[in-house]
């Protein structure tokens, strides 16, 4: 595989590599021939102190030796591993083959003791505080990114400790939603809501359903507004439908902020996870991590609140 | 002082490789020697016993690279305490150079494990072999099953002692009575490399090379000459004295003969273990080990003549003829001042940073994902990972407190958190703040984290972080 739009590298690195080569060769060759035997003739005429003469002596034939042997190496090395060029070498090497014969090593060793977990209750792993320790490893390197290190979640991100679940919070659609991700959709109501009045009084009611402080004189418009628009998705109760990952709105959880005005604006434009406009969406891990690791990621965020 | 080669020189310049000669060197008795003896026994006893050692359930004293930990009796280091390595070997060089402008090479003659052990594969030389006439007669002597069994005891022996200190070297960096048990083919790959290659570096370089390694391969003996000066202390022939040199028998008049106290006996160039001649003045070869003052002083109390021909004394003494108390007077000198200075600061500097050393370690780590949430209304929350290292080999309970703001709160743990002797956890944890009114200023506010372990006040410590408030 080359990087370049040419082949004039290639040959620059292979003619740079096997020149330099060949004048080791050649210096090697020239001076290993024997020196004449009397030492004067190899003086440099280099003279310091009156008396300290520079000589053009041999090298040891250890260490000239020894540079044989790295060239004769080097040829072998050149010729096996992908050095030259373009040239893939003989032995076919790669670094992402040497990648995945790593990752593949690691998995056959780690493999039967996620087989042990997986033969597991997630009720059972939950409590088992070993295997939470790994748990909490993955999840650290790979979902704390998104919800948090103490999946705590953010603004956009759902919190995993909250105890409300849009798409069902037992062990199985927990692992679901893991294995194959989840996008959901919310769409923009500003317009059909009529605007900020609307979506004013819609926010109001659902302060309302959540218990929360709200301007008391808005609660019947938006109740009617609520009813003619969001209980489809929402609920006639506003319970949320975990089918498609409507959220709960009754339960003093905001997913995309609490405020007022970030309620309004969730309100205002949706968001569409799908295409990641205002909202994100749950990547599939399977694939990403192993069964074992998935089966292992599902009882510790199913232990965070069930305990 | 080399008039005469280098008018050769000029003519057929000399080969700078010279060949080896064999070297028999001579045992000798006296002071130095049982100094040396003393420390080979002494050093010996520390190295061989020191890993056997136990402290509570495990060995005092190893080097744990595979899980990263050294333990060293009573204090457990990690790779966070690199800094007291550091210490080790800026305190090794300082004594260096101060034992070296004091009295010489100190430690190539005493100390230096070339020399123990030289010394020690020498013994057992000596007593297969025989003394060095012995050594020598039966190295000429043609091949007989006398020399083949001496030959084999001897190189065997010192495979022995070489390979017991391989084992004991590798018993420093893994547990040593399990090391054993395993012995010879239950060792693991690598154990085993090590201990071929360090019992065979100890069997090559102090069985064969000897003096060689001194010679040609210790850039210490080339560079200890830049500690000496004219008052250092070195092993020196007292030429004044001792010439002119030659035969003589114990009741020879000195004056009459014109001779001085040196009878030319060349014993000082046998027991040499470098094999030169002291009296040809200070040389690189020299080692300082004394065994030539030793091989004197026998000679010079036969001969009734006053010991220390050659001693241990200063150029500037033989020099100007100081007194014992002048030689002493200018040990304190500007450079032994300095190196003594630097040293007892840098002692004494570890020693109050050992001292107060705290075993509890905590790195915090803000979440870079999630900057700064809204928990309910009005409660900002951040996110942490706390790693909490603690260095104690007991385990400990940690109580982690936020400061900063007014109100924080720690969130998502169960406190307290209990961490094993001589390990660390990572926790994850949020830190809350409820806004105490509406618009709050949105930034970075500066907090500190307090980790605190549950009935042991000094296992504490604070570090300093960020807590964010999020724009609305």
């Amino acid at each position: 595989m080359s990087d370049f739009t040419s082949n004039f590298w290639d040959f620059y690195i292979v003619i740079l590599t096997v020149g330099a080569l060949l004048f080791c060769v050649w210096i090697l060759a020239v001076m290993g021939k024997s020196k004449k035997e009397e030492k004067a003739a190899n003086s440099t005429t280099h003279v310091w102190d009156g008396d300290l003469t520079e000589l053009n002596n041999q090298l040891p034939n250890w260490w000239r030796g020894l540079f044989w042997v790295l060239l004769i190496f080097s040829v072998g090395y050149l010729l096996y591993y992908p050095g030259l060029g373009s040239f893939k070498g003989l032995g076919g090497w790669t670094q992402t083959g040497q990648f995945d014969k790593e990752m593949a090593a690691l998995e056959a060793k780690t493999k039967p003791m996620y087989d042990g977990f997986l033969a597991m209750r997630v009720e059972d792993l939950a409590k088992n505080q070993k295997a939470m320790g790994t748990a909490q490893r993955i999840f650290l390197n790979e979902c704390a990114r998104c919800h948090g290190s103490d999946a705590g979640g953010a603004i956009g991100f759902k919190s995993l400790r909250s105890g409300a679940w849009n798409w069902g919070g037992a062990p199985i659609e927990i692992e679901e939603s893991i294995a194959g991700g989840r996008t959901g959709v919310m769409p923009p109501m500003g317009e059909v809501l009529g605007g900020e009045p609307g979506i004013k009084a819609v926010v109001a009611y659902t302060f309302s359903l959540s218990g929360r402080p709200h301007d008391t004189n808005l609660v019947a418009k938006g109740e009617t507004l609520f009813e003619e628009n969001c209980a489809v998705c929402h609920g006639a109760d506003g319970k949320g439908m975990k089918e498609i990952g409507a959220p709960d709105l009754t339960d003093n959880v905001w997913d995309y902020g609490s405020s007022e005005k970030a309620v309004m604006r969730i309100v205002e434009f949706g968001h569409n996870s799908e295409l990641d406009e205002g909202g994100f969406a749950m990547p599939a891990y399977k694939g990403v991590l192993s069964e074992g690791q998935i089966h292992l990621l599902t009882a510790y965020v199913w232990g965070l609140t069930n305990r | 002082m080399n008039d005469s080669s280098a008018s050769d020189g000029a003519k057929t310049p000399q080969s700078l490789f010279a060949s080896r000669r064999k070297l028999y060197v001579r045992a000798v008795k006296g002071t130095f020697q049982n100094w040396r003896v003393a420390l080979v026994i002494f050093t010996q006893i520390v190295f061989l016993g020191l890993p056997w050692l136990t402290w509570g359930d495990r060995q005092a004293f190893l080097l744990d690279l595979v899980s990263r930990k050294f333990y060293l009796f009573g204090v457990v280091f990690w790779p966070q305490d690199i800094i007291y390595l550091t210490a080790v070997l800026i305190v090794s060089a300082y004594s260096l150079f101060l034992f070296t402008a004091i009295a010489g090479r100190l430690w190539c003659g005493y100390a230096c494990p070339q020399t123990v052990y030289t010394e020690l594969l020498m013994w057992i030389e000596h007593a297969v072999e025989g003394n060095r006439n012995a050594r020598m007669k039966l190295d000429a002597a043609p091949w007989s099953a006398n020399k083949v069994t001496r030959k084999l005891l001897k190189h065997g022996l010192w495979l022995l002692v070489a390979l017991w200190t391989g084992v004991t070297f590798v018993g420093y960096f893994t547990p040593i009575r399990q090391l054993v048990t395993l012995l010879p083919f239950g060792v693991s790959g690598w154990s085993l490399f090590w201990i071929l290659f360090y019992g065979g570096m100890v069997y090559f370089l102090a069985g064969l090379l000897r003096e060689q390694v001194c010679k040609y391969m210790c850039p210490y003996a080339r560079f200890q000459s830049a500690m000496f000066d004219r008052d250092t202390m070195i092993i020196t022939y007292d030429a004044a004295r001792g010439e002119p040199r030659g035969a003589r028998n114990r009741k020879t008049d000195l004056k009459e003969a014109q001779l001085g106290h040196c009878i030319d006996c060349d014993l000082c160039i046998q027991a040499c273990p470098t094999g030169i001649d002291i009296r040809n003045g200070l040389q690189y070869e020299c080692i300082g080990c004394a065994a030539c003052i030793d091989a004197c002083d026998e000679v010079m109390k036969k001969m009734n003549y006053p010991l220390g021909l050659v001693r241990y004394t200063t150029e500037n003494a033989i020099a100007g003829g100081y007194s014992k108390k002048e030689i002493w007077r200018r040990m304190f000198r500007l450079r032994t001042l300095i190196y003594a200075t630097i040293l007892l600061a840098i002692i004494m500097a570890v020693a109050v940073s050992l001292w107060s050393r705290n075993a509890l370690k905590v790195d915090v780590l803000r979440d870079r994902g999630v900057m700064a949430r809204e928990a309910s209304p009005g409660v900002i929350e951040n996110v942490y990972r706390l790693q909490i290292i603690n260095t104690d080999e007991r385990a400990h309970q940690f109580i982690i407190e936020a400061a900063g703001l007014p109100g924080m709160e720690i969130g998502g743990i169960e406190q307290p958190i209990s961490v094993d002797g001589a390990s660390r956890r990572t926790v994850p944890l949020s830190v809350r703040f409820k806004l105490p009114r509406e618009g709050w200023e949105p930034g970075m506010y500066p907090m500190k984290f307090t980790v605190q372990a549950t009935g042991e006040k000094a296992l504490q410590r604070e570090e300093k972080s960020t807590f964010m408030v999020p724009e609305n």
